[in-house]
């Protein structure tokens, strides 16, 4: 009985502790704060940007954090604020959608998901806030011609035409390997990561053949999928293992389609055991610093330029709801401000490749598409006949892997 | 008058631990340069400030409560049911299962949604009472057993999301395809939180309490629970008894499961049973069995999961801080219930 009562006073004490927690802070006025706070600065533009990873990635989410940092500084009026690991594994309990409601909650106006995975989340959001300007990156529901259209006024989707900077990584990958073994490190399987890999493939294969002189056939491209964009442990298949396991069967260059940089460690702990490995790492131009001397080159991303013209467009009441799969800037693909995706090169590359890969660069530049026939899917079903250039939709929907890709479709 | 003193004196050792917990949480934050008072402010606005957020709060109020009855229940018994966290998995694979079962046919979705939720209850029944063999017949202590049932439960949910049941042509930690509106427990307006959720929770609560307080079953498993020995001695079938508690909590942990897939996330995902099973082992710690007070201290512990998604937003902290205020409160107060005994002796 006496035990009853004491645990009868805990569990008081536990009520208390709402009530002390509710004292604290003298919420009365700091909510009274809150409400008029946009009307005393009337021209700020509050933008927030939910991010799949930490905004520290090295890689997909630092990417676009950075992206915002640039719109900041070139659109004046502009503040951003942001919330980042945005994925069930890492935040239990919440939804994307639910999480940009909290943005919004601080003020912003517009909201920018980052991440295809938050697809559903993005479309939730979007119609239960018309009022809220949207961006999905690397979504396709505003696209007509796409399979999963769904019209929403003030939705944009954004992509850059990464496919280019997977061609020049798949050249450099074929330009470096002794081995003739590409390793691939793959996220998740979807239709962009498909695409992707197969374009890095595609690359590898022309530069091989074209550059080289080797036999396709010689070439070995295998890809692992981790399960998502970053190691989950107890969720994902951990990317470091992967690696090494590229690394003990043979594979000397590893190029990575996560974001994080698992692959460059790897690499370097390879090399200076006595195993030369080099990795391309993938999405954000700072990438290669994690271990310049295996990295052969990044193909990045530049969110900037496109997100400042929607911003600017939404705060001029000039916001088109739109599609766009943005190329690189050929005059100058690593241009901060006029390109949406470019390919840097590593310290580890060699001189001789280096020229190779500026002539390849030059040759996409002027028009070489390898998205052309003959060209079969994984399992030998033909997908372009010879001289058949596929179309947009046919690249972003490829439904299987290419032949001579070794690893699973989906 | 010895009465009240006990007491006065167990309320100031108790708000001790209190003011620990709080204590460490703000050198915690006074040690990374934060201001806690705004800390703790943004936690309470963040929970509290407007409806869409108290909305959000009993979302995770929900699975709190039941698989805190659940635990209750292998607690009453004297078991610890660290595979609480399987228990809700496999609750939410069966429903999910049930559902697919039926997308494409012409049974009603409502009875669908039914079907699914008993089947997530049953599923993840079978999966408690696994352990409790384990414990009974096998000898291996439900702690052991409860862990290795939790990582071969994530590693099969894992394996049908990436597997058997991803999304055409999708491979991806992301979840499954969600499910067709007819199929989610509908919600209140816009906002996140379902009436039904919130019904079966309290209808749950209600069993509980009356199970454990008002039943001669309940008398017979805090006999269980005080000590098995006796308990056998006195003619109760103690194994029996350990085996019902066990497929009692697993009922709860798959209501919580099935109702994070037909409520929630309307899809089966890799972290669907988001840390509530632990946080419900927590809570029944914290509440030292007692049934009556799992409503509030759930919604407690809800609040701060909630309002602290205010933390990285506004502040740039961890959310996980109020984490570190959940775990330290469940163990000041426990220490401060051992420092207690010490000075008054163990009565």
């Amino acid at each position: 009985m006496k035990k009853k009562l004491v645990f009868l006073v805990l569990t008081l004490v536990m009520v208390s502790a709402l009530i002390l927690t509710a004292c604290q802070p003298a919420p009365e006025p700091a909510a009274e704060v809150e409400e008029p706070a946009p009307v005393e600065e009337p021209e700020e533009f509050v933008f927030g940007i939910l991010m799949v990873g930490p905004y520290n990635d090295r890689g997909w989410s630092q990417a676009h954090y950075e992206a915002g940092e640039y719109v900041v500084e070139n659109v004046p009026g502009t503040r951003m604020i942001y919330l980042d690991v945005v994925n069930t594994a890492d935040r239990p309990g919440t939804t994307a959608a639910q999480l940009a409601e909290e943005l919004v909650q601080q003020g912003a106006k517009l909201v920018i998901f980052n991440s295809d995975d938050m697809k559903d989340d993005a479309v939730e959001f979007t119609r239960n806030n018309p009022d809220i300007f949207v961006i999905h990156a690397s979504g396709d529901t505003q696209w007509a011609e796409g399979e999963n259209y769904i019209p929403l006024e003030n939705m944009v989707n954004v992509m850059g035409e990464m496919e280019y900077g997977k061609f020049i990584a798949g050249c450099d990958a074929a330009l470096h390997t002794q081995t003739g073994s590409i390793g691939y490190l793959g996220p998740l399987i979807n239709e962009e990561t498909r695409r992707l890999t197969a374009a890095a493939y595609l690359g590898a294969e022309y530069c091989w053949e074209n550059y080289l002189g080797n036999d396709p056939n010689d070439l070995s491209f295998r890809v692992t999928w981790i399960g998502f964009w970053f190691n989950i442990p107890g969720f994902t298949e951990d990317p470091s293992q992967v690696a090494q396991e590229f690394i003990n069967t043979g594979v000397d260059v590893i190029i990575s389609g996560i974001d994080t940089t698992e692959a460059l460690v790897e690499a370097r702990k390879a090399t200076s055991e006595g195993t030369p490995v080099f990795a391309i790492p993938y999405d954000y131009e700072g990438a290669c610093d994690e271990a310049p001397e295996v990295c052969l080159g990044v193909p990045w991303y530049n969110w900037g330029p496109a997100y400042v013209r929607h911003i600017t467009a939404a705060m001029q009441g000039t916001w088109e709801s739109v599609f766009e799969w943005l190329p690189p800037d050929w005059n100058d693909i690593n241009n901060r401000d006029t390109t949406a995706i470019g390919y840097l090169s590593g310290p580890g590359m060699s001189p001789a490749a280096q020229d190779w890969l500026q002539q390849f660069i030059g040759e996409l530049a002027g028009g070489l598409n390898l998205w052309t026939g003959p060209l079969n899917l994984q399992d030998g079903t033909p997908w372009l006949a010879e001289g058949e250039v596929a179309t947009d939709v046919e690249v972003w929907y490829l439904p299987q892997l290419l032949e001579g890709m070794e690893g699973r479709s989906e | 008058m010895k009465q009240a003193r006990t007491r006065s004196l167990s309320i100031l050792f108790q708000l001790g631990g209190l003011i620990l917990a709080f204590g460490f949480v703000t050198l915690i934050l006074l040690s990374i340069d934060a201001n806690p008072a705004e800390a703790f402010r943004l936690i309470w606005q963040g929970a509290v400030g407007n409806s869409t957020r108290i909305a959000s709060v009993f979302v995770v109020w929900v699975p709190l409560v039941l698989v805190t009855c659940g635990v209750l229940v292998t607690f009453t018994a004297g078991l610890w049911n660290i595979g609480i966290e399987g228990q809700i998995t496999l609750g939410a694979i069966f429903t999910t299962g049930v559902i697919r079962l039926f997308l494409d046919t012409p049974v009603h979705p409502v009875l669908v949604i039914v079907l699914s939720i008993l089947a997530g209850m049953v599923g993840a029944a079978i999966w408690a009472v696994l352990a409790g063999l384990l414990k009974v017949f096998g000898g291996v202590n439900e702690i052991f057993g409860g862990l290795g049932l939790n990582f071969i439960a994530t590693a099969l949910n894992i394996g049908l999301i990436f597997g058997a049941w991803s999304r055409p042509g999708v491979a991806s930690m992301s979840g499954t395809e969600p499910f067709p509106e007819a199929y989610w427990l509908p919600t209140f307006q816009n906002f996140r939180f379902s009436w039904y959720s919130i019904a079966l929770t309290v209808v749950g609560l209600v069993v509980i309490y009356f199970l454990l307080q008002g039943t001669h079953f309940g008398l017979r498993l805090k006999a269980v629970g005080k000590g098995i020995k006796s308990a056998f001695r006195l003619g109760i079938p103690t194994w029996q008894h350990m085996l019902l508690s066990f497929l009692i909590c697993g009922l709860f942990a798959g209501l919580a499961g099935a109702l994070q897939v037909v409520a929630v996330y309307h899809r089966l995902i890799p972290a669907i049973s988001s840390g509530y099973g632990f946080m419900g082992l927590m809570i029944g710690m914290l509440i030292n069995y007692q049934a009556i007070w799992v409503a509030p201290i759930a919604l407690f512990f809800a609040a701060l999961n909630i309002g602290g998604i205010q933390l990285p937003i506004v502040m740039k902290l961890d959310s996980t801080l109020t984490g570190v205020l959940q775990g330290s409160l469940v163990l000041f107060i426990l220490l401060m219930q051992g420092v207690k005994q010490r000075v008054l002796g163990n009565k």
